[in-house]
């Protein structure tokens, strides 16, 4: 029991390493300014979720289980309203133009 | 377990060092503020990580913070950018 959790861990924080990896790529890789805050926002978002979720089976209890979970939901919420609002603030004439 | 979480840390680290090095090399002031939400994400990430490695869980409160923090960064960002964008167009418009 306690190896396949050990296994899940190692997979997912894997991949979430890996969305980091592309996220990087994205940055260095992506014209201007507004693709390049798509690529930070999802994909490290998703990074982070799979980090959380692979360290869940280590956390000791529940309740330190549950704080993991919810820190990743406001770095999710803020994430997405600050992507909004960058975008909002560089695109030169509102958003119908 | 845990010399794997370290490693897995060290290279999100190293993931977004590279990314703030890219960023912080562009003149626009909005790049800037993207490697702000780089470390912001990328940070909860590594001291989740580590905190998890080396079983100290206050850590994470270190962690929150840091997610917090970015947050209201990004916020003061726009309300300034949006705040000189009101003074351009009052200054063009007349109004």
């Amino acid at each position: 029991m306690s190896l396949a959790l050990d296994i899940f861990t190692v997979s997912a924080v894997s991949a979430g390493a890996f969305f980091f990896l592309a996220g990087t790529v994205g940055l260095l890789r992506f014209p201007d300014a507004l693709t390049r805050l798509h690529a930070l926002t999802k994909v490290d978002n998703l990074g982070l979720g799979l980090v959380v979720l692979g360290l869940l089976p280590q956390a000791n209890g529940p309740f330190s289980a549950l704080k993991l979970v919810s820190i990743w939901l406001l770095v999710q919420l803020s994430g997405a309203i600050v992507t909004q609002l960058i975008a909002g603030a560089i695109r030169p004439r509102g958003p119908h133009r | 377990m845990a010399s794997f979480l370290f490693g897995a840390a060290g290279f999100v680290l190293t993931m977004v060092a590279l990314g703030l090095v890219v960023i912080l090399q562009r003149p626009a002031e909005v790049d800037h503020m993207m490697a702000a939400q780089l470390l912001g994400t990328g940070g909860v990430a590594i001291l989740l990580l580590l905190a998890t490695a080396t079983e100290t869980p206050p850590v994470v409160d270190v962690a929150l913070l840091l997610a917090l923090f970015a947050a209201f960064a990004a916020v003061a960002f726009v309300r300034s950018a949006s705040d000189r964008q009101g003074e351009i167009s009052k200054a063009t418009s007349g109004r």
